[in-house]
């Protein structure tokens, strides 16, 4: 059964990779295969792990206790979990042109949860940190800690920083020592999706290593 | 010649490109590894642990990443169990439970560490940010049962573990931007501390967080992975990998380099 399964697999790798020459009806088998299975994959997990356990199972815990014939031991208790699943139902009211306004009442909820929830530690992980990390070296230089080295690079971090964001800074046009201040911050920009490209590209690779370590070691280890 | 090289068709890259990862894969290199400073960093926290720690990793990738992320995860977890330090699996990707159960389950059982003593494995459960804050407050309101339904009060590793107050280290492996979650929400509000090891394309996002020290150290790609197996001296699929992978990188640093070189001379004689 297992070798099936590799025969299975190394074939279906085979058809994704015959894309490379030209697009092929074997190819289109394994590209809508594959799109098929991640979707119903997708949907069981979300039902099997995400209704079921925080929607279904809530509910009918809710309710058992008023359906005919099950005796009243849980009583109205748990009968407050109705409201989270209530509003989130009210997003299906999209459906229908005369109720769709109801669907501003679970958006609003979601969105200042979100915001309050995100907005203070954002700024705190994102925004204070970052600053304080940029800036921070500075005391060891004052402190007379830091190496040569490690003063030139606190010295183009925020070099690095200052030009970059002056890039951005579309409120005055960019002329004389502005211009040339943007242009250095291109320059790291440029930098940084370089450095970006090469790890994408290294991440890109690791996955044709991968099919090819599979083609050779697995498939045809079970030939030969 | 040059506008046979401008025109080249694309066919004839990808067979170099094929020649460069299968040649290595049937005449393996044995190229050196140098152990680079934020993966040395994540090993020397894990080596510095007193045996009973315990450390969290979270298995946030899905196949499509397993090739750079399983070979990390192996290695983090047989450090961990060789140096007696418990581990926490759990997932906040919903492809993820049965791969890294997979795994954890593999590692164990070739260091004999025990299911609920040693490891214990908590799936998968929605809500990405929202998970990780009421982790902070009880992990067994979150996950009330392991991935096996065993009811977390049964499960004696367990015991002493209520939030991340018994938790030394939480390791992210990511493919995603679950990471940024981890260092925002549990680093910024509970002073956790994170290591990370995540794919090459998303490392580069990385590296602010490490400067800051919001990232105790960073494994980048199949380069981390070979580097921690360097460091626990068992060469495994992450060290073939960057052995696979650096002719690769040579071919398309070359073919880069001649690209711009043809493109900046016709451009030159256009003129």
């Amino acid at each position: 059964m297992e070798i099936f399964g590799i025969w299975i697999a190394a074939f279906l790798t085979l058809c994704i990779y015959s894309f490379l020459y030209k697009d092929n009806p074997f190819y289109r088998f394994a590209e809508h295969l594959f799109v098929g299975m991640s979707v119903g994959y997708g949907i069981v997990l979300s039902v099997h792990q995400g209704f079921i356990p925080f929607a279904w199972e809530p509910f009918w815990a809710a309710v058992k206790p008023f359906w005919p014939g099950v005796p009243r031991e849980a009583g109205w208790s748990g009968l407050w979990k109705l409201i989270p699943i209530g509003v989130g139902l009210l997003f299906f009211s999209g459906v229908s042109p005369r109720h769709t306004w109801l669907i501003r009442y679970p958006t609003a909820i979601l969105i200042g949860f979100g915001a309050g929830l995100s907005i203070p530690n954002v700024l705190r992980a994102n925004i204070f940190e970052q600053t304080r990390g940029t800036v921070e070296p500075f005391a060891s230089v004052h402190a007379g800690t830091l190496s040569g080295w490690g003063i030139f690079e606190a010295v183009l971090m925020v070099a690095g920083v200052i030009c970059t964001l002056t890039y951005f800074f579309f409120s005055v046009e960019h002329r004389g020592p502005l211009k040339w201040i943007s242009k250095v911050g291109i320059a790291f920009l440029m930098i940084g999706f370089g450095s970006a490209f090469g790890n994408t590209v290294m991440g890109r690779v690791a996955l044709l290593i991968q099919r090819v370590d599979f083609l050779i070691n697995d498939w045809i280890g079970t030939i030969f | 010649m040059l506008s046979k090289l401008m025109n080249l068709d694309r066919r004839v890259i990808f067979i170099f490109v094929a020649l460069a990862v299968i040649i290595p894969t049937l005449l393996p290199l044995n190229l050196p590894i140098n152990v680079s400073e934020p993966t040395q960093r994540i090993y020397d926290y894990i080596d510095a642990l007193p045996a009973g720690s315990t450390i969290m990793i979270s298995f946030d990738y899905g196949p499509s990443s397993l090739p750079e992320l399983n070979p990390m995860a192996k290695a983090v977890l047989r450090h961990c169990f060789d140096k007696d330090v418990r581990v926490i699996g759990m997932t906040l990707y919903a492809f993820a439970p049965t791969l890294a159960d997979t795994l954890i389950t593999e590692v164990a059982e070739e260091a004999d560490a025990v299911n609920g003593e040693d490891y214990v494995f908590l799936g998968f459960r929605p809500g990405g940010e929202q998970v990780m804050l009421r982790m902070g407050i009880s992990i067994g309101s979150v996950f009330e049962k392991d991935y096996t339904n065993t009811p977390l009060t049964e499960i004696s590793m367990m015991k002493d573990i209520t939030n991340y107050d018994q938790i030394d280290l939480i390791l992210d492996l990511a493919s995603g931007s679950t990471t940024d979650l981890w260092i925002t929400y549990v680093n910024g509000k509970y002073n956790q501390q994170i290591a990370a090891g995540v794919t090459g394309v998303i490392v580069s996002n990385m590296y602010p967080y490490l400067q800051t020290k919001q990232l105790v150290g960073l494994m980048p790609g199949y380069l981390g992975a070979s580097e921690y197996e360097k460091l626990i001296g068992v060469p495994e699929k992450g060290t073939q990998g960057i052995n696979n992978a650096s002719p690769v990188h040579v071919l398309i640093l070359g073919l880069v380099i001649i690209g711009n070189i043809v493109f900046f001379i016709q451009r030159r004689r256009e003129e």
